[in-house]
């Protein structure tokens, strides 16, 4: 099964470094300002701009390259934050059973709405930008990972070394953050590594929207959605970071089935 | 089993009334001021500023304000759209219609690729089919709905000419351009759920395949077209159902994007509309009206499963 799934992994892994590259040598890399308006505008692929000019005569590959910083960035936080949120308030629901139903009651709330509206009106709600969408797209998340570490935690707190921990008279918060959280580590990591593609795609839709990251920051969803208003004239405006989200989705989606196997040889036989 | 429903309707109550409290919070932070947004930000009075307040209810402690809104929607009064002064009521349900049939035909694309797919998948695993249905199912659940709408429009609307490229036409005004029209939005919507539907049907149809019962209607001399749609998939297709009763929220969700990019004058663009428009009723009822409905939905795919499945019921 590892064997089998080495060149998508092998590709995955290189997209995700180059574009890992891009997001933190972003300045480097660029060839010009991504702000900077110093082209005839809608100038298609050429020697000079590899990925062709937008509409305001700014570089496609310049900003394609600080977009991917701010997805990652984007992609990163939100999933850390997302997890952050849901372990404590699992943790908290799984040992402390009197918090339990209004915790998991929330979290449920949370996930009854489409992911998109909520985050779309939370996004509203505050002042528009990177932060605002970071914080919209953790608390859209952290349900996932409350009912992951709660299931986990509650079938952890019935085993043996938990009830040896607390005979010995361990205190909640030790318990659960040195005996409990290490592990849950594995399956918390995949589920974030998973997570972050999707975050991804969150955050392009909501600036796509309008309501998520604003222009001239060169987002991939900004960048699409200008494209979408020049698309018969000028599709390589958004051809690009179409297909950038695209293949980051697709690499952390491989490279998060991967770690599962990784990291869980039980899961694998269980699976099949 | 009585039991099992019981207690979810009972967990399905008390998510509803989280529900109504996150809706009612989120639009009680939305920036700038309800009242500016009715009598216009420039040349109002104090007196008509505080009028108007008066008259949202704006006036009141944030509580009272929430129970007036809770006892208001239990009387079907969802009150007044603050950009268009018209009942919140009436522009759901004129749009209502337009983006059931998206739905409808967006699970319908979705059933339809993905059902023959899935079989044929699971019948020749790791071949070519195989690999072109994982390469699609992929490419489904990672293309952003928004974007692979774009390349629709782009290439059967632009560059084919086949398609409209966006725009709504009513059913009544003409049925066959209605249906050209909702193609390419349908397909956009259903391209998540169809790569989900094709991953799940795939995998629970190789492990029906396996099992003795099939086995035994091949033994029997049973056509090996029948063993496949009679005997395998009608099995096969239990988790599909919960599948998509689950994934009903997430087509909901996406539904906001598909009208914006396709201009399809549906419950998101009305949505989307009141998020750039500060229009909080329509907003606070939307958010709200939809995560009840997902809420529902997922009851019923719940004790759908559980009437397929009897191994839930006692978890």
């Amino acid at each position: 099964m590892i064997f089998k799934l080495r060149p998508s992994l092998c590709f995955s892994a290189l997209a995700l470094a180059v574009l890992g590259v891009f997001a933190l040598f972003e300045t480097w890399i660029t060839p010009y300002d991504p702000l900077a308006v110093e082209f005839l505008p809608l100038d298609p692929p050429g020697w000079k701009n590899p990925f062709g000019t937008d509409n305001l005569g700014r570089d496609v590959f310049s900003r394609f390259v600080a977009g991917a910083r701010i997805s990652f960035v984007v992609g990163l936080t939100s999933v850390f934050f997302a997890a952050l949120l849901g372990i404590l308030a699992g943790l908290t629901a799984a040992y402390f059973k009197k918090v339990q139903a209004v915790f998991m009651r929330v979290m449920d709330a949370i996930w009854a709405f489409p992911m998109l509206l909520l985050a779309m009106a939370l996004a509203a709600s505050l002042q528009p930008g990177i932060v605002t969408v970071i914080i919209a797209i953790a608390l859209v998340y952290s349900p996932l990972f409350a009912r992951l570490v709660y299931a986990q935690a509650l079938s952890l707190l019935e085993r043996e070394f938990i009830l040896a921990a607390q005979a010995f008279g361990c205190k909640p918060a030790r318990l659960l953050f040195t005996h409990v959280l290490p592990n849950l580590a594995a399956p918390v990591i995949v589920q974030a590594t998973l997570t972050v593609g999707t975050a991804i795609v969150l955050e392009s839709s909501l600036s796509f929207l309008g309501v998520g990251i604003q222009p001239p920051t060169p987002s991939w969803g900004v960048m699409i959605q200008t494209g979408y208003k020049w698309l018969e004239q000028a599709a390589w405006m958004s051809i690009l970071p179409g297909m950038g989200i695209y293949v980051t989705v697709v690499s952390f989606s491989v490279l998060g089935d991967w770690l599962r196997i990784i990291l869980d040889p039980k899961q694998l036989t269980r699976k099949v | 089993m009585r039991a099992f429903i019981i207690r979810r309707l009972f967990q399905t109550l008390i998510t509803l009334f989280v529900v109504t409290l996150i809706s009612f919070t989120l639009c009680m932070v939305l920036p700038g001021d309800p009242s500016l947004a009715v009598v216009g930000a420039e040349g109002a009075s104090e007196e008509m500023i505080k009028a108007v307040r008066q008259e949202l209810g704006l006036d009141q402690p944030i509580v009272i304000q929430y129970f007036k809104w809770l006892s208001a929607l239990f009387s079907g009064d969802f009150g007044i759209s603050i950009r268009t002064r018209v009942h919140v009521m009436t522009l759901f349900a004129q749009r209502l219609p337009v983006t059931l049939e998206l739905l409808a035909l967006g699970i319908l694309f979705s059933l339809l690729v993905a059902i023959p797919m899935g079989i044929l998948s699971a019948l020749r695993p790791n071949t070519w089919v195989d690999t072109t249905g994982t390469v699609l199912a992929v490419s489904g659940v990672a293309m952003p709905q928004f974007f692979l709408g774009m390349l629709l429009i782009l290439v059967f609307a632009l560059w084919l000419g086949w398609l409209p490229s966006s725009g709504y036409v009513s059913p009544s005004e003409s049925l066959v351009r209605n249906l050209l029209a909702m193609i390419l939005p349908a397909i956009s919507l259903g391209s998540v759920v169809a790569a989900e539907i094709m991953r799940q049907l795939r995998s629970s149809m190789l492990e029906v395949l396996n099992e003795e019962y099939v086995q035994t209607a091949r033994a029997k001399g049973v056509a090996e077209f029948t063993v496949i749609i009679k005997h395998a998939l009608r099995n096969a297709l239990i988790p599909v159902v919960t599948l998509l009763g689950m994934r009903i929220g997430r087509l909901i969700g996406g539904i906001v994007i598909i009208e914006v990019v396709f201009s399809v004058p549906g419950i998101g663009r009305l949505l989307m509309n009141a998020v750039l428009f500060n229009d909080f009723p329509v907003l606070q009822t939307g958010v709200l009206l939809v995560a009840f409905a997902v809420t529902f939905i997922n009851l019923l795919a719940d004790i759908s499963y559980s009437f397929l499945d009897p191994r839930i019921r006692h978890t």
